[in-house]
């Protein structure tokens, strides 16, 4: 005789207390209602007593100013801009602003941090010791303090335009800020870029395709020459029949001051050098940890393996030390995004200093511009984090995890 | 067998000595093995001592050679009556230092400062350093009672009541706003579509505000006759330390275990007593000291401090919630700690200064400092959520079973048991979050607040000292300032670091 196994009985009620209560069941529930009321509560005070006191500075609530005229200069904008133009173009302004000086900084301090990193983990004694000096003063002392340090001391001790510092007679240095020869496009600009965009997806394309050899057939291609052909060769060769694609057109020094050129305001160069420098520390410590984070018998099996020292670096170490250093490395570039809001402290037009700053105090309108100023950032993170997610599900699926 | 000596070689003389192996210990050692191995090395090192060379040795003399270390206004720190290239202006910082410390703290009542960093550094140090027992007893000095009497003694100030008094005024605001939002409630169903639904929960909420007036009508009726004494402080301090006494007696497990707890409740109102009576609170206490006039060194150890001290609270308290099985808190919890993280500082400081007033009732002004301190405390919160929960999620699950296969609530098991061994964990984590906030108070500086930077930038603006070298030597000061902190801080962390792995040292 068979016994057939008994069906559990149903636990719809054990269930549903588990989801509304979680663990702590029908006391969940209550602390949940309890919590809600106070939550409730304190989201109708708020309320009221925001009402309260826009009706007694006589402040209209909503996003309507944001058509109105700022009437207020930006010296440094990416668009066109005028005073005439709306609160909203403000915005935008600051925005762009804020995303330039993010992505120069990134930029820099990638390489800094690098540089410094490599320096920290040379063999040579004297080297790392200057690494590790650089990266303990920069990270003990406050971003503000060497923000304001190159503005105020930095900066300010430079030469005026008249004595400026000339950097191989192209660009110029002074306390006005920092002189460069403008690019200006030529007729054969066009098909410079065309060829351009041609040749990197070309490479791109060649890549793809010697990856694809390597990994399936274990055949080797030798693509550097070709891609090299494709990057340079391409574009020198539109050059050579359309003409140059842009010349350059170099300041001059015209009485006080110079004419010609793009000039890049002090602010932006502070703000730049003060960014990158400090985020480069900590990404230097990010890029050592990473790479010391690969055992050293992953090399010596490289080796063994007989595979030459960059090989086992670039197919072996790197790719795992990547898988290390990736998330935190964002994580600094998402730090120096938000770091870049202390612009506001030596008046660089960033979205915090003239939307936050300036349009706050002209309008009034604390309440719509700071959720606006904060939820930029908040997209920007939580976008970061989003991506960063894919990243991190991705890698432990390629661990086979 | 043959002769064995006859076929092998026996060497009959000494050799000559070999030459020593060549030296990798020591400063020769160093330079052969690190500095000069090979030609790619040589030229590195040459590089890493020019470096040095052009950094270092114009910084020294900055500092020390070419320093001006006497004067009384910025003629002396001028190359034209130095007679050399004028380095670090040091009598500027001599003259400022008052500013860069105190603020324009009053300089009659400086002392208060002093005291209060004096008894910061006394509660701190033994705190710090493992050996020293009875941590407990430090810890909820340090943390519990120092910022009261921090607070008493920089800002000034008494008392009008005690624990009675404020029990009864802040569930008068309470049922005050529950009675308030009952009535909005009854005046919408006179003109709303849902009347009769909003007329019922406005009807409800009322009943249910007087319900809780009647509730703690005994508390606010005995407030009111306690400030119709003369006494009104001591009596309502009486009857607090009484009811807190019997409250603890009775928790602590009544005539068999509560003595123990009745006791140091005793202790606890004695040493409060003490304190009142010290700094006569009852009457008036110290002069008042506006928090306008804080500044300097004063102002960065505040705003530090005191976000330290409230940000682990919140912190423990958001990564509790973010952990918990409860749908609402966990939602709660995400949402409040990923809102904080994702904005810059110097929003969060903005939206404090300018957006928080607004929030609260229109009689109700806060000061700039405190706003700002809010600010900071709701976001270094959030960091220190995540912090704590990187702690908590490092304790192996056995030990909450453990503890609740003992029976424990989830309170005690929480308390004592898991939190205590998450901490420990992440204390390293928690002093680098500590190093940033010390670093972050000098964004203060942009919502007009006087920290040592801001009294630094306004410090650079005084005709008297406009040299050259000005700005150069006030950013060496607070440069080493920061420095001397940031560095301790850190050094401490990697020490506690080095303890906690203690057992995982080969």
């Amino acid at each position: 005789m068979s016994t057939e196994a008994r069906k559990p009985p149903a636990q719809i009620a054990l269930k549903i207390r588990r989801i509304l209560g979680g663990k702590a069941g029908w006391n969940g529930v209550a602390v949940q209602f309890a919590f809600a009321a106070i939550l409730g509560w304190i989201g109708y005070e708020i309320v009221s007593n925001a009402r309260a006191n826009l009706e007694n500075q006589h402040i209209a609530a909503g996003f309507g100013f944001l058509r109105n005229n700022a009437g207020f200069d930006v010296n440094q904008t990416l668009i066109p801009y005028t005073g005439s133009d709306t609160f909203l173009r403000v915005f935008v302004v600051g925005l762009l602003n804020t995303l330039v000086v993010s992505v120069v900084g990134i930029v820099f301090a990638t390489l800094i941090g690098f540089v410094v990193a490599l320096c920290r983990l040379s063999p040579n004694w004297l080297l790392s010791r200057i690494g590790e000096l650089y990266v303990e003063i920069i990270r003990n002392l406050p971003l503000l303090f060497q923000i304001l340090f190159w503005y105020l001391a930095v900066l300010a001790a430079l030469p005026n335009p008249r004595q400026s510092i000339s950097l191989l007679g192209i660009a110029f240095v002074s306390n006005r800020g920092l002189v460069i020869p403008r690019p200006i496009g030529e007729s054969g600009f066009e098909p410079f870029l065309a060829m351009l965009v041609l040749g990197i997806v070309a490479s791109l394309a060649l890549r793809f395709h010697a990856r694809r050899a390597l990994f399936q057939r274990g055949q080797v291609i030798r693509i550097w020459p070709y891609v090299l052909g494709l990057l340079f060769g391409l574009p020198l060769v539109t050059m050579l029949i359309f003409g140059l694609p842009f010349t350059f057109e170099l300041p001059q020094l015209k009485g006080f001051n110079f004419a010609g050129g793009s000039r890049i305001i002090p602010e932006f160069v502070a703000l730049t050098v003060a960014l990158s420098t400090y985020t480069a520390a900590f990404i230097a410590e990010i890029v050592r940890a990473g790479i010391l984070s690969v055992h050293k018998g992953q090399m010596e099996a490289g080796s063994s393996l007989g595979l030459s020292r960059g090989t086992t670096l670039r197919l072996i170490v790197v790719p795992q030390a990547m898988r290390v250093i990736v998330p935190p490395l964002t994580n600094q570039y998402l730090n120096l995004t938000k770091n870049s809001s202390l612009a506001v402290a030596i008046g660089y037009p960033d979205l915090v200093s003239v939307f936050a700053g300036t349009s706050l105090s002209q309008t009034g309108q604390a309440i719509e511009i700071i959720a606006m100023t904060m939820g930029v950032y908040l997209l920007i993170s939580l976008v970061t984090s989003a991506v960063m997610s894919v990243y991190g599900w991705r890698v432990s699926r390629s661990l086979g995890a | 067998m043959t002769d064995i000596t006859s076929s092998t070689f026996v060497r009959r003389n000494l050799l000559t000595e070999r030459p020593a192996p060549v030296k990798t210990t020591g400063f020769v050692g160093l330079m052969r093995t690190r500095l000069f191995n090979s030609p790619t090395n040589i030229l590195l090192t040459i590089v890493g001592a020019l470096l040095l060379w052009f950094t270092i040795i114009p910084s020294v003399r900055f500092l020390l050679v070419d320093a001006v270390w006497a004067g009384t206004d910025r003629t002396a720190c001028l190359t034209e009556n130095a007679g050399f290239v004028v380095g670090a202006c040091w009598p500027y910082i001599q003259a400022k230092l008052p500013q860069l410390i105190y603020g324009f703290y009053p300089e009659a009542e400086r002392w208060r400062v002093n005291l209060t960093l004096f008894l910061a550094a006394a509660l701190l140090v033994p705190l710090l350093v493992p050996r020293l027992p009875s941590k407990g007893l430090n810890a909820g000095l340090f943390f519990f009672a120092f910022p009261v009497v921090a607070f008493f003694l920089l800002h000034g100030g008494g008392i009008s009541g005690f624990g009675l008094s404020w029990t009864a005024g802040i569930l008068q605001l309470f049922d005050d706003s529950i009675i308030g939002a009952g009535q909005v409630l009854l005046n919408l169903s006179k003109t709303s579509a849902m009347a009769p639904l909003l007329w019922v929960i406005g009807n409800l909420v009322v009943l249910v505000g007087t319900a809780i007036y009647w509730l703690i009508f005994p508390l606010t009726s005995l407030r009111d006759q306690l400030q119709g004494t003369g006494q009104s402080v001591w009596a309502d301090f009486a009857i607090t330390a009484v009811i807190v006494s019997l409250i603890a007696f009775v928790l602590g497990g009544g005539v068999r275990t509560g003595w123990r707890a009745l006791a140091s409740s005793f202790a606890t109102f004695v040493a409060i007593a003490i304190v009142i009576k010290l700094m006569g609170l009852d009457h008036g206490g110290l002069p008042i000291v506006q928090t306008g006039l804080w500044g300097g060194l004063l102002v960065t150890l505040v705003v530090s401090v005191t976000g330290i001290v409230t940000s682990l609270p919140i912190g423990i308290a958001l990564a509790l919630g973010r952990r918990s099985t409860i749908p609402l808190i966990r939602i709660f919890s995400i949402a409040f700690i990923e809102f904080w993280r994702g904005v810059p500082l110097i929003t969060v400081l903005f939206f404090a200064t300018y957006m928080l007033p607004l929030f609260l009732p229109g009689n109700f002004t806060v000061d700039g400092l405190v706003r700002a301190l809010v600010g900071i405390a709701l976001f270094t919160g959030a960091y220190q959520a995540e912090n704590v929960r990187g702690g908590l999620a490092a304790i192996p699950r056995g030990q909450g079973e453990a503890a609740a296969a003992l029976g424990l609530s989830w309170w005690k098991t929480t308390s004592l048991i898991v939190l205590p061994q998450a901490l420990r964990h992440v204390i390293p984590n928690l002093v680098n979050s500590f190093i940033s906030l010390f670093k972050d108070t000098s964004l203060v500086s942009i919502v007009a607040l006087f920290d040592l930077l801001g009294s630094l930038r306004a410090s650079f603006s005084d005709p008297k000292w406009s040299t050259p070298s000005t700005a150069f030597t006030g950013f060496a000061f607070a440069g080493i300032i920061y420095f001397l902190f940031c560095f301790g801080m850190s050094r401490y962390s990697l020490f506690v670091e080095h303890r906690l792995n203690a057992h995982r040292r080969t």
